[in-house]
């Protein structure tokens, strides 16, 4: 018996209360999606329009942010003591840690949640609410035990990483000459640029929005709070993806029966995440005024490169799956793909989750191109390209990942095979129907972010079906992913009620080209961060001084602020005669 | 470093690929001369609109035989000109016409779309969001708030008249 309850006691009861966090908001977050695709067809609706917005807050943050990043520490937390073969160095720190974050995640539920009662109570002299989506643009404004939480559950993510890398450099010192095991690398690298972007949306929380809503300054800048955001917001998103690649590499090779196709080359995308996943922010505002073409011309550069490591991925896992077959007896050009464990839902609900991810590169790749972004942006396109990626991708990594990973931190096998291979399958389908129907809607014009997308003075207009057409998809697809949220929940609770029984082996795969085949100049984190300190550097430094010249630090009302700041002056000047030239 | 043969064809073409669709980006820009929103339409102070030279009265104004400017201001929950159900104006424009959007917000962020055309922008306090678009044939177009910005947001709605050039009377009803 060796399942990572044996190995890690006491580690595997953090990954559990972790992972059991990440459900919670997953049923909660999940529940919210349905009532939207109702509401937003007008099929039934259950919430008034205007509460509407603050479903739609509790389904961003409790999805996007507390479900992903909940089941990212858990994972990570595995990987790092499972590659390196060990404790965490001490369990009331990483407590601490896990607590910080579930104390943060609650402040920022409960300001949200306040918002559904007709007469929400007053907090600090303020009426707690928070219905300013995921994504919280000033100047709409929340209260302050929002932001307040936000800022907590990101710094409890800070602390965890440095528990990781703690447990690192205690490894390193004893084994000063071996190479960095591969998913302890991946959990490094990722939590380098998290450190980086999130960066960019703690000061946003904390020097601009948190002290405007306590009322200490009277305004915003709200381009530069919207910029500092997707700052972090678009690194996010690799955030969330990086645990499922890290599953792809690590975990997918495995159960095909193979190995990963090549160690050197996983490094080499982890590492290009580091790189480019911050300095590719501003794509998220192709569309807003106050920020030079050029600049965008920048970052649309760098995003298509970032399209390399996801391509890169796409061989690794599709050869590693195939060299898997191959060794089950698998044969011919395409006939290896039915030696495959379709019967296994961690492997097929991974394997699917890849074939969505690709659709969603190529709606991505599209995102990516500046001009014509026009066409689609802030439609519902977008919410159809990031359903297939966090919907998808992530999700349904995540939870085909939870068959294999909670049988482990309980001892428990699970409890239903085909229980969970028909809600990978249904996720599959659900997401299927309405990522395909929400991306034909955004090209007819049909908004994101609103409660009726039904308008008095015209309808929307395609070549091709109708929006009736298009909404029936929708619900038929939100439908099927509510039924799989429900399976997927009872799976996990009857497989932690069930009794203690034989489990997989705590291990993940091995490669054909291992690390000893990497240049060691790949494991090097420093010279990494330095590089990727520089583009971050390069890509944002000269935008956010003009964005300061022309809004000020606090926006327009407080002129005094930019006056106290002669530097600011000096580089918006600066950038000013350089643009002009 | 060790790649396998197929990994390098494929590194390869992924290389080929990106660097295509940055060539078909920069061809939209410079060869097609797709504009992007930039910071070209200036900064304005949104407690003091009223004063504003464009913003004081807003709406539809001939600036060249064919050209016309669009002076609008976004607020919650409407576009003036352009929210005809609550009362403003539409906004009118005749067919054959270069038009050019000069729209700011005087509360939060705002989106100014005009589904089925390319007119897409952010609309944000302090900033002037400027883009210039052709309309060729008489046609009524839906003008509707694309960013979230409040409890009433889906009602953030407006209508856009291309109307035939020998029945256009001048803009926005004067």
């Amino acid at each position: 018996m060796t399942s990572y309850i044996d190995q890690f006691p006491e580690e595997a009861r953090l990954v559990k209360a972790a992972m059991v966090s990440a459900f919670l908001a997953l049923a909660v977050g999940a529940t919210f999606g349905l009532l939207q695709v109702l509401h937003r067809t007008g099929m039934v609706r259950v919430l008034s329009s205007a509460d509407y917005y603050t479903a739609l807050t509790a389904h961003g943050v409790l999805l996007a942010l507390t479900f992903t990043i909940f089941f990212l520490v858990a994972l990570f937390t595995w990987g790092i003591t499972t590659s390196l073969d060990r404790n965490l160095p001490s369990m009331r720190f990483a407590w601490g840690w896990y607590g910080t974050m579930v104390v943060g995640a609650l402040m920022a539920v409960v300001a949200i949640f306040a918002g559904f009662l007709t007469e929400p109570p007053t907090l600090l002299g303020e009426e707690l609410s928070a219905s300013v989506l995921f994504t919280f643009y000033a100047p709409l404004q929340a209260h302050p035990l929002f932001y307040l939480g936000l800022a907590i559950f990101v710094i409890g993510t800070w602390i965890a990483g440095y528990d990781w890398f703690r447990t690192y450099w205690a490894w390193k010192r004893d084994n000063p000459d071996e190479r960095t095991p591969l998913p302890a690398f991946m959990a490094l690298t990722t939590m380098l640029f998290w450190w980086l972007s999130s960066a960019g949306v703690a000061i946003a929380i904390v020097v601009f929005l948190l002290p405007w809503s306590l009322g200490i300054v009277d305004s915003v800048n709200p381009l530069l709070t919207r910029t500092l955001f997707w700052f972090f917001g678009h690194a996010v998103v690799y955030f969330w993806l990086m645990p499922a690649y890290m599953l792809w590499y690590i975990l997918l090779p495995k159960l095909s029966g193979g190995k990963l196709f090549s160690d050197p080359l996983a490094r080499v995308v982890f590492v290009l995440f580091l790189l480019l996943s911050t300095p590719t922010g501003i794509h998220h505002q192709y569309m807003d005024p106050g920020i030079a073409e050029g600049f965008k011309f920048i970052v649309m550069v760098n995003t298509m490169f970032l399209l390399l490591p996801s391509l890169l991925t796409a061989f690794t896992v599709v050869a590693s799956m195939e060299h898997g077959a191959r060794q089950r007896g698998g044969t011919g050009k395409l006939r290896w793909l039915g030696k495959l464990p379709w019967r296994d839902p961690v492997f097929t609900g991974m394997a699917l989750s890849g074939l969505l991810f690709a659709a969603a590169g190529f709606s991505g790749m599209i995102n990516a191109g500046m001009n014509i972004n026009y066409l689609v942006h802030n439609t519902f396109w977008i919410v159809g390209h990031f359903h297939l990626t966090v919907g998808t991708a992530v999700a349904l990594t995540f939870m085909a990942g939870s068959y294999w990973f909670i049988p482990q931190v309980t001892g428990k096998p699970l409890w239903n095979r085909t229980a969970g291979l028909v809600q990978v399958l249904l996720w599959f389908l659900g997401m299927v129907f309405m990522s395909n129907a929400m991306h034909r809607a955004g090209l007819l014009g049909v908004p994101r972010r609103t409660a009726e997308p039904q308008y008095e003075n015209f309808a929307f207009e395609g070549a091709i079906g109708s929006v009736g057409e298009l909404d029936a998809q929708v619900v038929l697809g939100g439908t099927l992913l509510a039924i799989s949220t429900i399976i997927f929940l009872v799976t996990i609770v009857m497989t932690m009620l069930g009794d203690r029984g034989e489990v997989p082996d705590n291990s993940y795969a091995g490669t054909l080209s291992g690390p000893e085949h990497s240049p060691a100049i790949l494991d090097n984190l420093k010279l990494w961060t330095a590089i990727a300190l520089v583009l971050i550097v390069l890509a944002y430094s000269l935008p956010l001084a003009a964005i300061v010249q022309r809004g000020g630090l606090f926006g327009p009302g407080i002129d005094g602020i930019t006056r106290v700041l002669p530097p600011i002056d000096t580089i918006g000047g600066l950038v000013e005669w350089v643009v002009g030239r | 470093m060790d790649i396998h043969t197929y990994e390098k064809a494929w590194l390869g073409a992924a290389l080929v690929l990106i660097v295509f669709f940055i060539a078909t980006v920069t061809y939209g820009t410079v060869g097609a001369g797709v504009e992007m929103i930039d910071d070209s339409g200036g900064t304005v102070d949104p407690n003091n609109l009223a004063d504003h030279e464009r913003f004081g009265d807003p709406g539809v104004e001939q600036v060249g035989e064919n050209e016309y400017e669009v002076n609008v201001i976004a607020s919650a929950f409407f576009f003036r000109p352009g929210s005809d159900q609550r009362g403003f104006d539409p906004i009118r424009v005749p067919a054959n016409s270069t038009v050019t959007f000069y729209v700011t917000s005087s509360d939060v962020i705002h989106g100014f779309s005009i589904p089925g055309t390319n007119v897409n922008t952010m609309v944000i306090p302090g900033e002037v969001a400027e883009l210039t678009v052709e309309f060729d044939e008489p046609e009524t177009y839906g003008l509707l708030c694309n960013e979230y910005c409040g409890f009433d947001h889906h009602n953030m709605e407006g209508t856009v008249e291309v109307v035939p050039e020998d029945q256009y009377d001048g803009g926005d009803g004067q």
